[in-house]
């Protein structure tokens, strides 16, 4: 056995550093290992029946042909399976005791509740029989109304179930003080209200949904192939619906092709191949098709938000009032009712605002439940401030950037007890929004728009910025407890120094996408003084990694990550317990540089960490009292959450004869704290971004009054390609979090959460010569063309809900030819 | 049918159904599976191989249309253990996150940049843009794909990664 090399060298330091991702080679070489490439002999294919109505009884089902068909091995309704639920589909969000959490099965029994509502489903030999085997079953349904308005659900008239009796799930309040909201307004200068749509959204990660289980071999355990984000809780939650064993459940997710929150799920279909995998003892998988996980896969957003702001003379915001219908859907998914909870925290953004209040009501419709989408409720809370405060600047006749300036949390003010209880760790807005504003060449643009104003023209220019904080770091448990979550914040993380010297870590963060192998690898190398390529990272897995709260809400780095170097300092603790005795020194005497002990005053002496590993492994002469091997296992819980922040401006072309919006240019600044990969970061933050401008500018899960999806597919929802996004610029500050060893924060979400309130006040902006102070989103060409429309006193009548589905799902090449086609239709 | 298929320099044959797509038989029959499919409606690209040097949709075409075909999938890119330069120029620019799209987009990539070189045209930001429309992917924002391909194109690399990885020229049988 020999030792590797220790890296000496202090400059060799890795994080911080821009290393090429350990990743990538299998990714880039096809080596890659999706659920749906994996080799599973004699595997039954399961396809699923869908309700093709939004809302209606089933009458009868008749699987005759189904079952007759070629191939076909079995054909299961509701009924058939009733028996194999222990218990409903999992909610772990009980937001309010008297909160509706109607009947949820991974097959519904006898009424459809959303186009795409499971209602049977097919085992056959090939994916093709099942397939076809599909369109046999011979489902009769009664049609029932639907229900696609969240102010038109709250009336009850149609109730989509009837164990609720009522189609409002909850109503939950952020009680502070409210007689302290009710003076601000009665005392303001100046009060704006902002009615604003975050209208649903399709997560669609590239890679669909995908579900394999195979009974091992022997004994009755099952393995669970999942393209998930979350194995671990998937575990138990199977367990718990299954009314099995958790240890006859082993959950695997292999490489997942993004998740985005979708994957942040329990779903029918990993129950139901679980259950008949278990029942048939044989393997059982199913593959999503793009249609289906348009209609199946959790929904994000979906809100009305009303947001009142209130402020002195001079602007500075003195309270601040928001009422939320929150878009459930159907049924109550993993953490559903919570989503509103979590941006309720976010409402005051980055400004020191002494009174808030906030109500929220989770409203059932019959459409696709919603669930987490990136950034989930934080985003939407960012679009209703930094949209209330271009409003609250144009009502006091001040500069955008300017109104942010006088209500900024100031960084002499940190740590920060917000309003709502939080404490802020911290935060330094003024610098990040200058450094933003220089890099965009703030003044310069102003001054450009002027000129073209007084030039005249139908091109105009518009400047948006918006500033943001970010929750990340998802959370301490008993934070989590206060808001009725059912599970804990904590993250698991293992680390064992090998005989060779070589490291192993186990983590519970799994990853889908975001490199977790690299990050833990710098932050070990950096620890134990290794090279990365010498750590392996462990993950994914719940045989290989047992305890674990996986990957959602930015919080793997701040958790997990945190996890892994305190786990490395455990590990430091041991051995030189062990390298004292073997130096004859004292532990306290004992420096540890470069993966090297050295001893204070006695430079001949020294030992690499790979040597008292092997001494720690071959255990001939260790301290009294040490245990064999360098092992540490650490469960961190963070004392807070940790808070990015940033400011992000762009500048935008709105063409006033087209409706088209070209953004010209977009710059970030974003302070995610100690940055461990900024390669890594800079990916996450493009990512982001786009993800925002895609709702600011493209995306919308349009829904016809009958419940149907009209934007269904990749053809027709518009997620944006390369032409559609410019190139970003970013810049970042560097504020490290006093929360936990690392500095770090997190900063999967921060571009979404920055991005379509952005956009959005550039648009504004780029109009409000023309007297449009609203838009809604996406700001496609109809929308464009109807808030000019609504500014010049026409209110854009004429125009059906079909023409706003014809040209959110317009060819993305022509927009403005289905804009000239609704205009003509509207003259 | 009997379908003979030249993928990634060897010939295969496979007797299959008139209406299984290229991409089922380089996954499912083939075992390829580093093509990946993303969609039903030929929008996301995630299927793009080399047909016949041309880059293509594989969930588009019919393995029958492949026959007597020569196909290129990712699994035939790299080479004695090298990453292509295209795989390369993308690990250099960080222009993968979940790795999905990936593939699809280093087989249109490299299929653009023999494009454009035969019509001596040179390939700047918005002609990459543009290229790679039919592509999609939901986690990068483009920026670092874009970089990567430039990179490529230029022929601005690294002096190898040092990265060795699996010759896969060999289909498994
Ligand atoms: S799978 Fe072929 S284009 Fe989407
Ligand atoms: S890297 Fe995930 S879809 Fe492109």
């Amino acid at each position: 056995m020999t030792a590797t090399e220790p890296r000496t060298d202090e400059a060799t330091k890795v994080t911080g550093t821009r290393l090429l991702r350990k990743e990538d080679p299998a990714l880039l070489t096809g080596e890659g290992r999706y659920t749906d490439d994996l080799q599973i002999p004699g595997a039954l294919h399961m396809s699923v029946v869908r309700s093709p109505f939004a809302h209606a009884r089933i009458t009868s089902i008749d699987t005759a042909d189904a079952l007759a068909s070629p191939g076909v091995v079995a054909v299961y309704t509701g009924a058939d399976l009733a028996d194999l639920w222990a218990d409903q589909m999992p909610m772990a969000w009980q937001v309010t005791e008297d909160m509706h959490n109607p009947p949820h099965f991974p097959v519904t029994q006898d009424t459809a509740r959303y186009v795409g509502d499971a209602v049977a489903v097919v085992l056959a030999e090939s994916s093709v029989a099942a397939r076809d085997a599909v369109d046999l079953v011979d489902v009769d349904y009664d049609p029932l109304p639907a229900v696609v308005d969240l102010e038109a659900a709250l009336t009850d008239e149609v109730v989509i179930h009837e164990s609720a009796g009522t189609n409002k799930a909850y109503t939950w309040d952020l009680e502070i003080d409210e007689a302290a909201v009710a003076k601000a307004f009665d005392e303001a200068a100046h009060t704006v209200t902002g009615h604003f749509v975050q209208q649903r959204l399709l997560p669609m990660p590239m890679e669909p949904r995908a579900v394999a289980c195979v009974p091992e071999p022997f004994g009755g355990g099952l393995t669970l192939y999942s393209a998930t984000q979350i194995p671990h809780i998937l575990k138990v939650m199977t367990a718990v619906t299954l009314g099995m064993s958790e240890a006859d459940i082993r959950v695997v997710a292999p490489s997942v092709g993004g998740g985005f929150g979708s994957k942040l799920e329990v779903y029918a279909e990993e129950m139901l191949c679980t259950a008949l995998a278990h029942k048939l003892r044989r393997p059982v998988r199913w593959l999503e098709e793009r249609s289906e996980n348009a209609q199946a896969t959790i929904h994000g957003r979906g809100q009305i938000q009303e947001i009142d702001l209130a402020a002195d003379a001079d602007g500075k915001v003195t309270g601040v009032r928001v009422r939320l219908l929150a878009d459930m859907g159907a049924y109550l998914q993993l953490i559903t009712p919570g989503i509103p909870l979590l941006g309720s925290f976010l409402y005051c953004g980055v400004y020191d605002i002494p009174a808030f209040s906030f109500t929220c009501t989770g409203v059932f419709t019959t459409m696709t439940p919603t669930d987490a989408y990136r950034g989930a409720g934080r985003p939407e809370a960012t679009y209703a401030i930094e949209r209330g405060m271009d409003l609250l600047a144009r009502e006091v006749g001040v500069d955008p950037a300017e109104i942010r300036r006088r209500n900024y949390i100031t960084h002499d003010q940190f740590p920060y007890t917000a309003v709502t209880g939080l404490e802020y760790d911290s935060g330094n807005h003024e610098s990040a929004a200058q450094i933003a504003l220089d890099m965009a060449g703030y003044d310069d643009l102003r001054a450009e728009q002027a000129k073209r104003r007084e030039e005249g023209g139908t091109r105009h220019l518009g400047i948006g910025m918006s500033s943001y904080f970010e929750m990340c770091g998802l959370a301490p448990s008993r934070v989590l407890a206060s808001l009725n979550y059912s599970a804990g914040g904590w993250e698991s993380a293992t680390v064992r120094m090998m005989p060779t010297g070589k490291v192993q870590v186990v983590s519970g963060a799994t990853p889908h996408g975001q490199g977790h192998e690299t990050s833990w690898s710098m932050i070990v190398a950096d620890k134990l003084g290794v090279s990365p390529d010498d750590v392996e990272v462990l993950h994914s897995d719940t045989n290989t990694s047992p305890h674990g709260m996986d990957t959602y809400g930015s919080r793997s780095l701040p958790v997990g990550g945190v996890a892994v170097a305190l786990a490395c300092d455990q590990v430091i603790d041991k051995a030189k317990q062990i390298a004292a005795h073997q130096m004859e020194a004292s532990a306290d005497d004992l420096e540890l540089s470069g993966g090297v002990f050295t001893v204070r005053g006695s430079p001949d002496k020294e030992m690499p960490m790979a040597a008292v590993a092997f001494e720690a492994f071959t255990a001939h002469d260790l301290p009294d009292g040490v245990e064999p091997n360098l092992t540490a296992q650490v469960t961190y819980d963070p004392p807070n959450f940790s808070w990015p922040f940033g400011t992000h401006v762009c500048a935008v072309e709105v063409d006033e004869e087209t409706g088209a919006v070209e953004v010209r240019d977009y710059v970030a600044v974003d302070d995610c704290g100690t940055q461990i990969n900024p390669m890594i970061v800079e990916g996450q933050v493009h990512g982001g971004i786009v993800q925002g401008l895609a709702q600011a500018l493209f995306e919308e899960a349009v829904y016809d009054a009958d419940g149907n999806l009209q934007a269904g597919s990749l053809a027709e929802y518009l997620v944006p390609a390369a032409p559609d996004v410019p190139p970003m610029r970013l810049g970042h500050s560097v504020t490290p979090s006093p929360t936990n060893s690392l500095g770090v924060k997190g900063v999967g979400e921060a571009g979404t959460i920055g991005a379509a309130s952005t956009v959005i006040n550039a648009v504004v902006d780029a109009l409000s010569h023309k007297g449009v102070t609203e838009m809604r989103m996406p700001a496609s060409p109809l929308h464009v063309w109807e808030a000019l429309q609504a500014a010049r006193g026409g209110d854009g009548e004429g125009l059906t809900a079909e023409g706003a589905t014809d040209t959110a799902g317009a060819d993305r090449d022509a927009p403005s030819d289905s804009l000239q086609a609704d205009q003509g239709g509207a003259s | 049918m009997l379908v003979t298929v030249t993928v990634n320099g060897v010939e295969r044959s496979a007797d299959v159904e008139p209406r299984l797509l290229l991409v089922h038989l380089l996954r499912e029959v083939l075992g390829l599976t580093g093509t990946n499919v993303g969609c039903d409606t030929t929008s996301c690209g995630a299927c793009t191989v080399h047909l016949d040097g041309q880059s293509v949709k594989s969930c588009t075409v019919l393995a029958v249309q492949a026959d007597g075909s020569s196909v290129t999938t990712i699994e035939g890119m790299a080479h004695d253990g090298e990453m292509h330069p295209m795989q390369q120029a993308f690990m250099e620019n960080h222009g993968l996150q979940c790795g999905y799209c990936t593939p699809g987009m280093v087989m249109a990539a490299s299929a653009l940049i023999s494009e454009v070189e035969a019509e001596g045209r040179t390939l700047d930001e918005a002609a990459v843009r543009e290229g790679l429309e039919g592509n999609l992917c939901r986690c990068t924002g483009y920026q670092n794909i874009v970089s990567a391909v430039l990179a490529c194109a230029r022929g601005e690399l690294g002096d190898g990664t040092g990265v060795q990885v699996r010759d896969r020229q060999e289909v498994p049988a």
